[in-house]
């Protein structure tokens, strides 16, 4: 982890530990929850309290977990990048919830190279959700596929999500018609 | 300099401006005549030979002029020829101005340099959104009051789009159509590589970032690649595509297919081009209309001899 920002500018609020609360999704499994708490420790979060809700169900069938820790804002950025690497899936970070969609249009073999897998890649790198999906066949063509994905994300992450919507896209040789971001018509 | 459509038009409407051509030249022949050419004899000899007339190129360079209407082909690199017709008329201390988008796209910064050091002024209205005063309305503002400008600036790419979205036509079968009606050359390469919208955004950034940009600095993506499903798809949910150039406030310039709304404002239809600019203290300005052309072009050449200081 570096301690200076990319324009080399020192970031003075970075040593401050504040509270964060995160809500998770947790799959009804043994060991689930364990595994969910382990990114944290390992990140240097100090974990104040979990609220594990057993009762309810989240609208996809899975269990929400909120867990309130204290760190500090980098560390905070690790741990929810770690959680999500880790195959959970947070619903909410500190105040951010999936507060912005972004529409992108994916062209080119979609189906020919796994479109699944390229769905749960842009998933996890991109830490968005796939809210909205459509696939269209190329008439006369019968490896060239069409699909629009609205993407959920977290406030002021939609140039990263479509970082990651770039580079697994070129890693399949895709073509990514970009929303224009910044442009508010 | 430049015979073709915008400079036809250019020695065209002179006269209507109220400006005389003294000078008329392609790249193989001139006409001059210190009093004023007959333009319409001039036109009717390229239509015959070829050539504008029998005098060398070289001399309409030499004769007395107080403004060079630059209009020769784009070329890439170094700008050869027009950038050594704008320096010619910069080192006589005379006013320039272009159609080319060459030497404000790839050198725009030895540009400024000999207009820095020569009692001539540039002016270059005419090279970003044909008629659209986009320029002009740059400088209206001030620059430092524009943070940042998008547009489809290229009218073949979009009147393919366009034409793509509501036919459900391949984009082949497109192209076809808008080289049939003229509206895309016969190497269209130029329009639908995206290489020319490139250029509008590396002469919009020089403005808006007070010079360094070249074609290289632009990140470029064209629409040869759009399957019409890409359309179809987009259309269910209310968006379209459009090859949209963007000056972003961070410096960074990119051209390509970009995702909108049908009812954006920048999602205009056929050969249309539109620029949007951000604005510090006065929101988001929109200007529309024909970005080619040889009159609608030739208007914003004579426009800016209107605007040069005068003599």
């Amino acid at each position: 982890m570096s301690e200076t920002d990319p324009d080399g500018v020192t970031d003075g609020e970075d040593d401050e530990r504040q509270a964060h609360t995160v809500r998770l999704e947790l799959v009804d499994e043994p060991g689930e929850l364990l595994s969910a708490l382990h990114p944290i420790a390992e990140n240097g979060g100090n974990l104040l309290s979990v609220f594990h809700e057993r009762g309810s169900l989240t609208p996809r069938g899975h269990i929400p977990v909120e867990v309130d820790l204290e760190c500090t804002p980098r560390q905070f950025e690790s741990i929810v990048g770690a959680l999500r690497e880790s195959g959970v899936n947070v619903i909410q970070a500190g105040a951010e919830a999936y507060g912005e969609q972004v529409s992108v249009l994916l062209t080119g073999a979609l189906v020919g190279t796994d479109l699944s897998d390229t769905l749960s890649r842009i998933e996890s790198c991109a830490s968005a959700s796939v809210v909205d999906f459509s696939l269209m066949d190329e008439r006369g063509a019968d490896d060239v596929s069409s699909a629009r994905l609205r993407l959920a994300t977290t406030e002021g992450s939609v140039d990263a999500t479509l970082d990651c919507v770039r580079d697994v896209a070129a890693g399949k040789d895709l073509q990514v018609v970009e929303p224009l971001v910044g442009a508010d018509a | 300099m430049g015979a073709g459509a915008v400079g036809r038009s250019v020695v065209e409407l002179a006269a209507e401006y109220g400006h005389a051509v003294t000078a008329f030249a392609d790249s193989a022949g001139a006409v001059v005549d210190a009093d004023s050419i007959d333009v319409a004899a001039a036109l009717d000899h390229k239509e015959r030979v070829g050539t504008v007339g029998e005098a060398d190129p070289a001399d309409a360079l030499g004769t007395d002029y107080d403004c060079l209407v630059e209009a020769t082909p784009t070329t890439l690199g170094d700008a050869h020829p027009g950038f050594e017709h704008v320096e010619a008329a910069l080192e006589r201390d005379r006013h320039v101005v272009l159609a080319n988008k060459g030497p404000v796209a790839e050198r725009y910064d030895d540009v400024m340099a000999l207009a820095d050091a020569s009692a001539g002024a540039v002016r270059f209205e005419a090279t970003v959104g044909g008629a659209i005063p986009a320029i002009a309305t740059i400088e209206g503002m001030d620059p430092s009051h524009v943070t940042a400008a998008r547009g489809v600036l290229n009218g073949t790419a979009n009147f393919v789009l366009t034409r793509m979205a509501a036919e459900g036509l391949g984009y082949e079968h497109v192209l076809a159509e808008a080289q049939d009606l003229g509206v895309a050359e016969a190497d269209p390469s130029f329009d639908v590589d995206g290489t020319d919208a490139a250029l509008k955004c590396a002469i919009l950034a020089n403005v808006l970032h007070g010079g360094g940009y070249s074609l290289d600095d632009v990140d470029v993506q064209g629409i040869r690649d759009i399957p019409t499903s890409a359309l179809e798809i987009a259309a269910e949910d209310g968006r379209t595509v459009r090859l949209i150039g963007e000056v972003r406030a961070d410096g960074g310039v990119r051209v390509g297919p970009r995702l909108v709304t049908e009812n954006d404002t920048l999602a205009v239809t056929g050969t249309q081009n539109i620029i949007q600019l951000e604005t510090t203290n006065a929101g988001q300005l929109n200007i529309s209309g024909r970005g080619a052309g040889g009159p609608e072009t030739a208007s914003a050449v004579l426009a800016d001899v209107g605007r040069l200081p005068a003599p």
